[in-house]
């Protein structure tokens, strides 16, 4: 039974069907259950977190990263499916922690003052949070001393900078000199990104790393996590 | 005498009117419900004097909700010029845009961070070291003001460049966020008599690159009657959001009556919807507010509906201007613009390669095709510009000059009327007569009107495609042309009134 | 006054005006007279044929092949000066002898049998005529039999031979060969042109030059004319 949900889970994770209304890539499977459905249904029949985690989120993840790089997918899919992971991870979270497991760790994002657009950090957060971390989307237009705050009261391991603009991207410099102000640089990786920002530009202003794009960001936190 | 341009007869459109007519219907719609979110203040205040609606969002940021009844959309259409002069240094060099007529200016654009050098290093066959080749080697390098300069001086000797956009941020060591408008200017206007568009850096600018302006037109009436420079400002955010700083540049620049672009830029995929009607109702709606907003401002004052829409790729949801459909979005909304009767700044020839090669040069013949087919009066057509406009090549504006000089032949129009019938009859009966039956000897009163198109310019020798090699020699050509600098009195005075250029732009000053 | 009027037929080769009627490449020349009219004056005046050739219509071919070669020039305006020049030639060719010079020769042309393609052989027709020689322009579609009686009868310097067509290339060959058993292929050159045409087709069969285009085959003929004159 357990290994059947968790098949299932990982089937519609591929899908990237969220709940049951989502049509998937295959449309005969409209109004079954979704990753949703079939996650609350596993943690009801006590299946363990873990199990769904990897076996069922965690691989059905592996499979869609495969099919994109053969070009079978394309981002919306996987964005579908990174979407689908983080709502089944938002409800294994108080699972998790009343069996005390942890989690792969806080990170926050924002697009920084000056700057409105978002639709990057939007995708960084949803595939960062698909890869099982707990995402705090600051937003866009964050002032510097937003930040600095979020970092000392939440103490999140990473943080992701986003600006499109060359005449914001400097504001991503201030932020990192404000947090080495507020002695909280130690505490945070920083990782910067956006259409107008280079490697070349993320080494002058000391950021711990550079995304050119939104997979690189999940590659680069789980880089951290195997201790790089 | 305004630049002639390209007059399209009969342009191309893929819309009916009933489609028109149901894409406009929606924009009114849209600007209703859901409206627009404006991070400008003062947007907001011209707008609920006029008959918006407004309403404060309470949280983090000032924001304000807005929306606007068609009567005043429709009012603004109204006041909206149907005709923009846009300028030029030399005067010659005018553009004269009407929003109901076809006629296709072709200019370039647009802010490049990256500056494209050329080499031709030579290759030996490994398999027969007698045999060489030259190869085109591309290497990326920041853009600085020189380079800002040697653009616009080869873009002056262009002929199909009608007027000019800066092409590349200058990113030198002593540029700064407070200089840079008055250098870019001033790099641009020194270099090139063509008509000068570009956005702003810094609002605070303003009033010294008009003064600018005025200094080299010959002062403020001088430059109402000639505007040799205007502005484009993407004061819409994709869905419908007025940003802050690009909103408060776009309502001074209205102030002061100078030309301006209202420009939206939305991605079908993200920041608007994947279907065609879908981003045209959208766009259609932002671009409508925008002029709406500008007439609110200042009555009459020149606007283009400008639209550079775009359809997302979809392996890394970057922009892709290599997509067909984001050519059937110009092409639409070159067909918008004509049903409102307002001049349109639309976008063709941005690629999606990286460097000058068969994929760019199909990619933007496609678009530079298809859309000045379609007749939009100010068509930024991304001469020299690669990888999404992110990086520019001199050498590949010199090669799209020459793909434009056949666009424009191809689209020169047919002369066929009851006068050229009886010449050609009494011609075919002529010839048939001889004993030759050739033609030829009447190719020469025609040979040098202008109904005779060239081979191709870079045509290479045949064993290998030297097109980039020939088109290199035309570009070194170019720069070593005399360059037609602002006089010296002029030059002067602009030093004086207008603080913060690099002395070392002050050609006059160099020698000394 | 000759020296105007010599100079003027130079310059109307340049133009490339046969008669008063025609255009030219400046504007406003219609109704002066052209290279025609020009020559009958010079007749009239008794001015030395030499002069005229070389001075008057040489001359001016040799402006036309430089502005050719500058790209000022396409190959119409060439054609024009050449008929032009061809057009005066047709007048001065009986009075060459009488005045002590000798003809640049005879060329017979023709595209063989079963092809109907000419333009090509039409120019080099014209070109050959600009260039001083007598043209014998025997057509298209020509039978291997009556191009070499013309061969026999008019002795030509060089025959000239044209095909357009992959299927028709092979005549030309057939033409060689006639000539060798009628006991002519010494006395005359064969040059072959057209688009399916190359170099090694052209040894292949027996042929003594071969024009890639109406420029080079003038070339051929002056090169293989002088050899058979020397």
């Amino acid at each position: 039974m357990s290994k059947e949900i968790v098949a299932s889970i990982k089937e519609n994770v591929i899908q990237g069907r969220k709940t049951k209304d989502d049509i998937g890539i295959d449309d005969s499977l409209a109004g079954t259950p979704g990753v949703v459905e079939l996650t609350e249904q596993a943690v009801k029949g006590d299946v363990s977190p873990q199990m769904i985690i990897t076996e069922g989120l965690t691989a059905g993840m592996q499979v869609v990263g495969e099919k994109f790089s053969t070009k079978e997918y394309f981002i919306p899919d996987m964005l579908a499916s990174a979407e689908a992971v983080g709502a089944a991870m938002d409800i294994l979270k108080p699972v998790l922690e009343a069996a005390s497991v942890e989690s792969k760790g806080r990170f926050a994002i924002a697009t920084v003052k000056g700057d409105i657009h978002d639709i990057g950090k939007n995708i960084v957060a949803i595939l960062v949070k698909g890869a099982g971390y707990e995402v705090h989307d600051l937003g866009i237009d964050v002032p510097t001393e937003k930040v600095v705050e979020f970092v000392r009261d939440e103490k999140p391991q990473y943080l992701g900078l986003s600006a499109l603009l060359t005449t914001t991207m400097t504001e991503m410099g201030v932020v990192i000199t404000a947090l080495e102000e507020n002695k909280l640089r130690g505490g945070v990786k920083v990782l910067i990104g956006g259409a107008a920002v280079s490697q070349e530009f993320a080494k002058e202003i000391g950021a711990d790393a550079y995304c050119v794009d939104a997979f690189q960001a999940v590659k680069v936190l789980d880089g951290y996590q195997q201790g790089d | 005498m305004p630049r002639d341009g390209i007059l399209v007869d009969r342009p191309y459109e893929r819309l009916t009117r009933e489609q028109v007519e149901l894409i406009h219907r929606a924009s009114m719609q849209i600007l209703t419900d859901p409206g627009l979110i404006s991070f400008n203040k003062e947007a907001v205040d011209i707008l609920d004097g006029h008959g918006a609606k407004v309403e404060a969002i309470a949280g983090d940021h000032e924001i304000w909700h807005v929306t606007v009844p068609e009567q005043v959309v429709l009012k603004a259409l109204e006041t909206a010029p149907k005709s923009v002069k846009l300028g030029a240094r030399n005067p010659d060099n005018a553009l004269v845009m009407n929003g109901d007529e076809p006629r296709v200016y072709l200019i370039t654009g647009s802010e490049t961070n990256i500056w494209l050098d050329v080499d031709f290093p030579t290759y030996v066959n490994k398999a027969d070291p007698a045999r060489e080749i030259r190869v085109p080697e591309f290497k990326p390098r920041r853009g600085m003001i020189d380079d800002l300069c040697r653009s616009a001086h080869v873009c002056e000797h262009l002929e199909m460049v009608d007027g000019y956009i800066r092409t590349v941020n200058i990113q030198d060591r002593d540029i700064t966020e407070e200089n840079k408008d008055v250098n870019k200017f001033f790099a641009s206007l020194n270099n090139n008599t063509k008509h000068f568009m570009t956005g702003l850096t810094s609002l605070k600018q303003l009033d010294n690159v008009v003064r600018m302006a005025e200094l080299i037109a010959g002062g403020k009436k001088a430059l109402e009657d000639n505007p040799l420079i205007s502005f484009i400002t993407c004061l819409v955010k994709s869905p419908l959001q007025f940003v802050d700083d690009t909103t408060a540049t776009f309502i001074e620049v209205c102030r002061r009556g100078l030309p301006v672009a209202v420009s939206s830029s939305p991605q079908a995929g993200t920041s608007a919807p994947i279907k065609e009607a879908g981003i045209m109702a959208q766009i259609n709606a932002e671009v409508l507010a925008g002029i709406t907003l500008g007439q609110l401002v200042r009555p009459g004052t020149p606007v283009l509906y400008g639209s550079v829409p775009v359809r997302a790729r979809m392996d890394t949801l970057n922009d892709s201007y290599g997509a067909v459909e984001t050519s059937q979005y110009n092409v639409d909304c070159a067909q918008m613009a004509r049903f409102y009767g307002i001049a349109n700044y639309s976008t063709a020839g941005v690629c999606d390669s990286k460097v000058p090669g068969l994929q760019s040069s199909i990619e933007r013949l496609f678009s530079d095709i298809v859309v000045a087919m379609s007749g939009p009066q100010y068509l930024h057509c991304a001469f020299g510009l690669l990888d999404c406009n992110s990086v520019f090549c001199l050498l590949q504006a010199v090669i799209d000059d020459a793909h434009f000089k056949m666009i424009k032949s191809f689209l020169r129009q047919p002369r066929v009327d009851q006068a050229e019938i009886d010449t050609v009859l009494k011609q075919i009966r002529e010839v048939v007569a001889t004993p030759q039956k050739m033609y030829i000897s009447h190719i020469r009163p025609v040979l040098r009107s202008g109904e005779i198109s060239g081979v191709y310019p870079f045509e290479g020798t045949g064993d290998v495609d030297d097109a980039f090699e020939i088109a290199y020699s035309r570009m070194k050509e170019l720069l070593a042309t005399p360059v037609q600098h602002i006089d010296e009195r002029t030059t002067a005075r602009i030093f004086e009134e207008v603080p913060g250029i690099l002395p070392r732009l002050n050609v006059y000053e160099r020698g000394k | 006054m000759s020296e105007d009027i010599i100079g003027l037929i130079r310059e109307n080769v340049i133009q490339g005006r046969i008669t008063k009627d025609d255009e030219g490449m400046e504007e406003g020349m219609v109704g002066q007279p052209g290279v025609s009219e020009l020559l009958d004056s010079a007749l009239a005046a008794g001015l030395p044929i030499r002069d005229i050739i070389t001075k008057g219509l040489s001359g001016g071919m040799d402006v036309v092949g430089q502005k050719f070669e500058a790209g000022e020039y396409f190959i119409p305006d060439m054609l024009a000066s050449a008929e032009a020049v061809g057009a005066a030639m047709e007048v001065l060719q009986p009075r060459l002898a009488s005045s002590g010079i000798d003809s640049k020769g005879t060329i017979i042309v023709a595209t063989v049998k079963d092809d109907l393609h000419d333009i090509g052989k039409n120019i080099v027709s014209i070109l050959l005529r600009g260039a001083g020689y007598i043209v014998k322009d025997l057509g298209n579609n020509i039978d291997t039999q009556v191009i070499v009686d013309a061969v026999r009868k008019d002795k030509p310097q060089v025959l000239g031979l044209s095909a357009l067509l992959t299927s028709t290339m092979a005549r030309m060959g057939d033409v060689i060969q006639a000539l060798e058993e009628s006991g002519l292929r010494d006395q005359v050159k064969v040059i072959v042109g057209g688009a399916p045409v190359s170099e090694e087709f052209a040894r292949s069969i027996g042929a003594d030059g071969y024009g890639a285009d109406g420029f080079q085959a003038v070339a051929v003929v002056e090169t293989l004319a002088s050899g058979t004159q020397s």
